[in-house]
């Protein structure tokens, strides 16, 4: 799952079980059945967990660009001068 | 978000929040429910009444009790604890409180009931103060809710006398 998917997992998830909760609620109170809001938000929260706990296609549309190895040779990296901040430079690169 | 475990941990908890916050609301939605039970007793014989060997005046009735508490149901509902207490005032007591019949009313459709009975606790005094006693049939209730607060009433039927001797 890419940063894009995983804000959208997070954002589908709250909003998905938001709505159900809300629906549920209605449905209960209306039809004046505790067992019936319940029934309706378990359902709603199995729908959820299908829909944003796999890793589904549409959560990788965003996939990270990294540089080709050749074009990272032709950068080469800068020589250790400095010990203490040397560590965490190549990672960035 | 970006494992399995860290999704399904997310997804958990929230819904869990969610269903806290839902169970709130539907015991605050009890609220908006103004019932209007009623209900009426009949003492039809006063089947014994006599003095215990260690004073204590003791007596046996026979009642009509008829209630209708299905306005006391909302979806929010349990079930309702009810009882019928005899209720007077002696001059050592300022209040007496003797449980005469109870019952509990499981669901909505049994909530309007027409009971013919003795009493099914014994009616006993602290002592001999019986006689020609006026006092009230007071049907006290609890309404017990899937979630949330309890709530408790009652109803106060006026005018019951005791007889004025022993048989």
């Amino acid at each position: 799952m890419d940063w894009q998917g995983q804000k959208l997992a997070e954002q589908l998830m709250q909003i998905l079980l938001v709505v159900f909760a809300v629906a549920a609620f209605i449905t209960g109170y209306v039809v004046g059945s505790f067992q019936l809001m319940l029934f309706v938000y378990a359902g709603g929260v199995v729908l959820t967990t299908l829909i944003t706990i796999p890793n589904w296609p549409f959560f990788n549309k965003h996939p990270l660009k990294w540089l080709d190895p050749s074009e990272a040779e032709k950068h080469p990296k800068p020589q250790v001068a400095v010990t203490s901040v040397s560590k965490k430079k190549p990672n960035k690169k | 978000m970006h494992s399995f475990g860290y999704r399904a941990n997310a997804l958990l908890t929230f819904a869990v929040t969610i269903l806290a916050v839902m169970c709130a609301i539907a015991s605050v939605s009890d609220n908006f429910n103004s019932p209007s039970p009623t209900s009426q007793v009949q003492v039809l014989n006063i089947n014994w009444f006599r003095n215990k060997p260690d004073g204590d005046d003791e007596l046996s009735m026979t009642m009509n009790i008829s209630a209708d508490l299905q306005s006391l149901f909302t979806w929010n509902t349990k079930q309702i604890f009810v009882f019928l207490a005899a209720e007077y005032q002696t001059p050592q007591n300022s209040l007496n409180q003797v449980s005469l019949w109870d019952g509990i009313i499981p669901a909505k459709e049994h909530a309007r009931f027409y009971i013919h009975t003795t009493n099914k606790y014994r009616f006993v005094d602290q002592g001999s103060n019986l006689w020609e006693r006026d006092f009230n049939m007071t049907l006290h209730w609890h309404v017990m809710p899937k979630t949330g607060k309890m709530f408790a009433d009652k109803i106060v039927m006026t005018g019951f006398r005791l007889p004025k001797s022993y048989k």
